[in-house]
């Protein structure tokens, strides 16, 4: 038993026992209330069973919603179902490797798993190796947390050429995602790069190229990256965006750090799109004009390697040349300006085509343009929408999910019983662990307090769910052949992982293929 | 009364005691609960040993149950129940925290999303990330204290603000991201008290968006 009890806590069944005493004692100073009206005690809502949920993905959204459902309703047992073996999502995955201090969240996840009230199964694909409605009858509540699997695409010509990659595809190949573990991009095809996008993820690819090779070898970068990266040619990155630096995502962390690197230095932009006076601006704009106004501490002569970012470009095509057809050489962009009812200094400035166009070389160029949720097959069936344009599951701004025909009337849209969301299939694909934290506490809370008010749940229009949860649909898994990882299976992955990474001097060497990993299990 | 946990034990006596003579103290004394924890051998029912020192531990049980003390006595049932049940942080990370020397405590007061204050004497050096946690207070360190979060923003309430090292860069970047921003925002973890600090109120933002009862009563 892992819940730590480090206060003056007494347990449900002791204070009940204590109530009645009290009472029979006909004892005027403390009452029922004094216990009844605590904030955190939503326990037996309407059933003597646990409250079930089943939380689709392992990644920071499903931990969090996880671990405050676990505090705030008593007796809630949570199912995390993952496709991959290993947990942890976009913090295993996405999280560069140069930043550990932003996966110490995993020793939360961790905590949280070691409840006894916490199942993870991962290898199972809920949706594509078991059908997900087979989940519905066993459980009171499913939260939808799988994140965001799709990035988006520019839809220019020439995006297919080799030299051309995917943002996400590159994060993925260097962090270790089977789906990427065969990437090998062609860092070694020319010396300019061009990202576009000017995201964290457009800058994170910017400084894993151009950040020594050595400097990362003591992190849990695979060593097939390493590889790579030490025959890379890129002496030049350049981020490009569609509209100025006061509408860029990209957070100041992740800019200083590239100012910061030796021997990389920046290429000025130009002032004049920043305001005459700096110091009227808001504070977080007017702290990030400063780092880009001062540039990088290498200084061009001795540097070898250089970044910018380039602003108001948008990408027209991805061309190849004569002499090396179907590899990319250079890249169009059209110019963009602000639209004239536009403030260029507002955060919502609009841009829009000056028709002139300009054209850089590259060959290699990766597109930073956001990633994507899809659906899930199978949430038709559970009455769940999908938004695609969006590529978000609607839902009301506390994850409750609404359907367009579930309400009241003929035209109002309403809640679909025991169906929850978090992170970013919820919100969108943006924001830091933070703000997926805050997201997955309002998420959670809605479930508790929806739990404790008795709003209709999974199948409360008919017996109610079978309280089994994964019990319940192991029979379905065990009848696919499935082989799932329970969370001991994963600490012997980790365990093997870490093994790895210390014969070459890191903290961990991930597997980068789901046999590997089951390898470590059933050989 | 068949109480059989130890821990339940312990609070409820005290409780119930102070229940059964009301006239003559509505409170526990302090002498009662000083009696109460060096008897008890095992204070944390669960917890592992990595805390080891008695001292520590029945000091700090002491710091709780003053604390609790200064709630209103109809409320120390409930602060006894509504304690989280579910520990935030890996225990490791709460043996950052010493016993301040007699006559070197500092005060500090955490006012959390509910308005309620929580005053604790503390000892010079220690960061707020880890008293809150120490404490049990409901603020998350995602980053463990490494200053790469903004889950630990705090708001300076009281005039200590301008006596406190500026923020680093680091910091100012993350605060840069935290929901709520205020001209006296600090990260917990960069926090460390001092001397001058003595008396420092903070108050934790509210985190989450505050569900409201109107938007249940639909359903």
């Amino acid at each position: 038993m892992q819940l730590f009890r480090r206060t003056p806590y007494v347990c449900p069944g002791c204070s009940r026992k204590l109530v009645s005493s009290l009472r029979r004692r006909n004892l005027s100073k403390v009452t029922f209330n004094d216990f009844r009206n605590t904030p955190r005690s939503f326990s037996h809502a309407r059933t003597k069973r646990p409250f079930r949920l089943a939380i689709i993905g392992s990644g920071p959204a499903g931990f969090y919603t996880a671990y405050r459902v676990m505090q705030k309703v008593q007796d809630a047992v949570v199912d995390m179902y993952e496709h991959l073996p290993v947990p942890y999502g976009l913090v295993r995955f996405g999280v560069a490797p140069d930043h550990p201090e932003v996966k110490n969240c995993q020793e939360k996840f961790e905590e949280v798993a070691s409840s006894p009230r916490f199942k993870f199964i991962g290898n199972v694909d809920v949706g594509h190796d078991i059908p997900l409605p087979s989940l519905k009858p066993h459980y009171d509540a499913i939260l939808f947390a799988y994140g965001a699997s799709k990035d988006k695409k520019l839809k220019i010509p020439g995006e297919d050429l080799e030299g051309v990659y995917s943002a996400r595809a590159f994060v993925g190949w260097y962090n270790g995602l089977p789906e990427y573990a065969n990437l090998d991009p062609l860092l070694g095809a020319g010396e300019e790069v061009v990202v576009i996008g000017q995201g964290n993820v457009a800058l994170d690819v910017a400084r894993i190229l151009l950040t020594g090779v050595d400097a990362l070898r003591k992190t849990d970068i695979t060593e097939r990256a390493l590889e790579t990266l030490a025959r890379s040619k890129v002496k030049s990155v350049k981020v490009v965006g569609r509209r100025g630096p006061m509408q860029a995502a990209f957070t100041i962390k992740e800019a200083r750090e590239l100012m910061n690197l030796p021997s990389v230095s920046f290429e000025a932009t130009d002032s004049s799109l920043f305001p005459a006076d700096i110091t009227k601006l808001p504070r977080v704009q007017k702290r990030l004009t400063q780092v880009l106004t001062k540039g990088s501490a290498a200084s061009a002569s001795t540097a070898s390697k250089s970044w910018d970012l380039s602003f108001l470009l948008s990408p027209k095509s991805f061309n190849d040349s004569p002499s090396n057809l179907g590899s990319l050489s250079s890249i169009e962009f059209e110019k963009t300006e602000f639209t004239p009812d536009s403030d260029p200094f507002d955060r919502n400035a609009k841009v829009t085509s000056t028709g002139r166009t300009t054209t850089f070389p590259a060959s290699l160029a990766f597109r930073s343009v956001g990633y994507k949720s899809s659906s899930i097959p199978g949430l038709a069936e559970l009455d769940v929408p999908f938004d695609e344009r969006m590529g978000i599951i609607p839902n009301d701004p506390y994850g409750r999910v609404m359907n367009p025909q579930s309400g009241p009337g003929a035209l109002t849209a309403g809640p679909v019983p025991g169906m929850y969301c978090a992170g970013w299939v919820k919100r969108g694909p943006t924001g830091v662990i933070a703000s997926t934290m805050d997201d997955a506490f309002a998420s959670a809370d809605a479930i508790a307090r929806d739990w404790k008010q008795q709003v209709p749940f999974l199948n409360s229009d008919n017996s109610g769910s079978t309280g089994m949860g994964w019990d319940g649909v192991k029979e379905e898994a065990k009848k696919r052949g499935l082989r799932p990882v329970s969370w001991e299976d994963w600490k012997m992955i980790d365990k093997a992982e870490k093994e790895r990474g210390n014969a070459v001097g890191k903290e961990r060497e991930k597997f980068t293929n789901v046999s590997e990993m089951l390898k470590v299990l059933d050989s | 009364m068949s109480i059989t946990h130890p821990s339940c034990r312990i609070v409820l006596s005290a409780i119930s005691r102070s229940a059964r003579s009301p006239s003559s103290s509505s409170r526990v004394s302090l002498s009662q609960l000083r009696h109460i924890h060096t008897r008890s051998s095992n204070w944390y029912p669960n917890r592992a040993s990595s805390i080891n020192s008695q001292r520590w531990k029945s000091w700090r049980a002491l710091q709780i149950y003053e604390h609790a003390q200064k709630l209103p006595s109809a409320t120390f049932a409930a602060f006894a129940r509504s304690r989280r049940r579910f520990s935030s942080t890996p225990i490791s990370r709460h043996g950052h925290l010493t016993p301040p020397k007699p006559g070197e405590e500092l005060s500090v007061t955490f006012v959390d999303k509910e308005g309620q204050s929580h005053s604790f004497q503390v000892a010079d050096g220690d960061n707020l990330l880890d008293i809150a946690q120490a404490y049990d207070l409901e603020m998350e360190g995602a980053c463990g204290g490494s200053c790469a979060c903004s889950t630990c923003h705090v708001i300076v309430t009281s005039d200590h603000y301008d006596l406190m090292p500026e923020p680093d860069d680091d910091e100012n970047d993350m605060l840069d991201l935290a929901f709520g921003l205020t001209e006296t925002s600090r990260l917990g973890c960069q926090v460390k008290m001092a001397k001058e600090l003595d008396g420092l109120v903070v108050k934790l933002p509210s985190m989450t968006r505050n569900l409201q009862a109107s938007d249940f009563e639909s359903k």
